[in-house]
């Protein structure tokens, strides 16, 4: 079980690199000088030739890359362009919102989708079913900033019951930090609960059609242990694959979800910095979402064994 | 490209020799989600090729009769400047379309190619995936925003920067396809014929991957008209000058209270063109493997 839980932390190695390369090099993707870019229209020749040096851009390619891997190694993610603040400390101070906005749409996505997959598995024609997977390809299919402004002008505008846009911080209350939290959660959950509820409902569907699932019937198991104990443990495997491949799904919908609440997160600034063109921080927020989401995948890997026993490393 | 071939596969299974009015209300009637999918698709793909003869100028100002709403003049009302909200819907048809056609088929195209060699040629197979990998574990709105920001937005650009996230999944499941059939009991024969490499690749394995690739274009299609709106809703994509539905919601945010309209009509093209695109999608996958029905697909997003 260590070996493998090591053997899979070397394996995200190779993928990081690849990652960090691939960020690296989108700078030098850049036509024309960097530098000049980057100082923008009004800028002089001199201040150009500053950025070059303090960017260290007469260096040669590969020099650059390693000197730029040891300080983003070195939690040294530079300076922003813009602002002038580090990155390290523009992170710091974002990322509060997102964490709780991350974790309450997995909540959200979770608690709603894991049932609605059930019951539509249980009455493969029921009502319930039909709904669910005629939300499901809605749920692929609408923007998430669509859910949002149509959730903001019902429940924002038309029944005020949430406020259009604002954040309130922790530190004045957890009530009304998730309040202000709902709508975005709920915007960024629904192409979630689609992944999640389909994946489900065919999880189930294979389960209940195995042998075990029948003894348990025949030898007079109440449906309530026989779904607990024999089919939701079996059908845990490819729910928690989605929850993780879904992560993406998630990081992305907060990007826009931010910005159209006006959020103060990690996603309004990484769309804004991109705006900006502020390389720095662009680079580390990608590496920074690029590595949660490589570690998302891999706490799920170790996830099956806790849930399934007959996996074994 | 895609229409044609819906209309081919379920002409077959209709009786021949009946009026055209007879076999469409049969057709309709028999399969009823393809119907109508397709039928609201080809309605979009006609209002974007017509645009310039259906719409007016969308650019023309008109301050007096500005946030008017829907009327029997203009039935889709007025925006913040006057401007047409109908013109302006109808015009922007033709880049999300436009986007999502030159996506899939960029994708299919690179896609399938990544996926032949690394699933034919088993010494190159390690370092494409990886590479794969590493594309596929950044999000690909992240990575679309970034590469148009850096690079500048131009219709070339915003197309690859929403290809380049989708190629890996392409890619990977061409691999997939074409793992299981370099070991089917034909293409080995193939091979001991002294087939040449790319006679086999093209005549033996390709067809047999044809179904699944136009499947997953499909769903490449609908995801990159939804990325091509976030980029102009975000303001990375297409410039504010040319009207598209991603610019136009970004346009109609602040009047989201005054004049929903603005929003709404790009808001429900969007919706209903991503809709029909997604159900193709889906009823092309029954129709190739009845027993995936409804699965686990969406996981190839």
């Amino acid at each position: 079980m260590i070996a493998y839980v090591l053997g899979r932390l070397l394996a995200a190695i190779p993928v990081l690199s690849a990652v960090a390369a691939f960020v690296f090099l989108l700078l030098s993707l850049v036509p024309g000088d960097p530098a000049v870019v980057i100082a923008g229209d009004l800028a002089t020749p001199e201040q150009v030739e500053a950025i070059r040096r303090s960017l260290a851009l007469d260096r040669p390619l590969v020099e650059r890359f390693v000197t730029w891997l040891g300080h983003m190694l070195t939690g040294d993610f530079g300076n922003s362009l813009f602002s002038g603040i580090a990155v390290s400390e523009l992170i710091v101070q974002r990322i509060e919102p997102t964490l709780v906005l991350a974790l309450m749409t997995i909540v959200i996505a979770v608690t709603v989708a894991v049932p609605l997959g059930l019951v539509s598995a249980y009455h493969p024609t029921g009502i319930v079913a039909r709904l669910t997977m005629a939300g499901a390809v809605l749920g692929f299919s609408l923007p998430v900033f669509v859910v949002a402004f149509g959730l903001v002008y019902v429940f924002a505008l038309g029944l005020g019951w949430f406020p259009v846009q604002s954040y309130v911080p922790l530190s004045e209350g957890l009530a009304g930090t998730l309040h202000s939290l709902v709508l975005p959660a709920v915007a960024v959950s629904f192409l979630y609960i689609a992944l999640i509820a389909r994946v489900t409902r065919a999880a189930v569907l294979e389960v209940l059609r195995e042998d075990y699932v029948r003894t348990a019937h025949a030898k007079g198991l109440a449906a309530r242990l026989i779904l607990t104990r024999h089919v939701l443990r079996n059908a845990a495997v490819p729910v928690i694959t989605i929850i993780g491949i879904g992560f993406a799904a998630l990081l992305g919908g907060v990007v826009v979800t931010e910005t159209v609440f006006s959020i103060p997160g990690l996603g309004r600034l990484t769309a804004d910095s991109i705006l900006r063109r502020d390389y720095p921080v662009v680079q580390a927020l990608i590496l920074l979402f690029s590595t949660v989401y490589v570690a998302v995948n891999l706490a799920v890997d170790i996830a099956y064994v806790l849930v399934d026993p007959r996996i074994r490393y | 490209m895609a229409i044609t071939v819906s209309s081919d596969s379920t002409g077959r299974g209709l009786a021949r020799g009946r009026s055209l009015a007879a076999r469409t209300v049969r057709f309709v009637a028999h399969r009823p989600v393809l119907a109508v999918s397709s039928g609201i698709l080809l309605l979009f793909v006609a209002v974007a090729l017509l645009s310039p003869w259906l719409a007016g100028d969308p650019g023309t100002l008109n301050p007096p009769r500005r946030l008017k709403p829907p009327s029997a003049t203009q039935w889709f009302g007025t925006d913040h400047v006057g401007r047409s909200v109908f013109d302006r819907t109808l015009w922007g048809a033709r880049i999300s379309l436009g986007v999502g056609f030159a996506v899939a088929i960029t994708t299919t195209v690179v896609g399938v190619l990544v996926g032949i060699v690394a699933g034919y040629f088993r010494l190159a197979d390690t370092v494409i995936m990886r590479a794969m990998d590493a594309v596929m574990a950044i999000p690909a709105i992240l990575l679309a925003i970034a590469l148009v920001a850096l690079v500048g937005s131009s219709p070339l650009v915003i197309v690859t920067a929403i290809s380049v996230p989708e190629i890996p999944r392409m890619a990977r499941m061409v691999r997939a396809s074409v793992l299981v059939l370099r070991e089917q009991a034909y293409v080995e024969a193939a091979i001991t014929c002294g087939g040449r490499v790319h006679s086999i690749l093209l005549r033996h394995i390709l067809p047999g991957a044809a179904g699944p690739i136009l499947v997953q274009a499909t769903y490449v299609f609908a995801s990159a008209m939804i990325l091509e709106a976030i980029l102009s809703f975000l303001g990375a994509g297409t410039p504010p000058n040319v009207p598209s539905w991603g610019n136009m919601m970004a346009e109609g945010r602040q009047y989201l209270q005054l004049a929903p309209w603005i929003l709404g009509f790009p808001a429900l093209g969007l919706a209903l063109v991503v809709l029909s695109v997604n159900l193709l999608g889906d009823v092309w996958r029954d129709m190739l493997d009845p027993s995936l029905a409804p699965s686990a697909a969406g996981v190839t997003r």
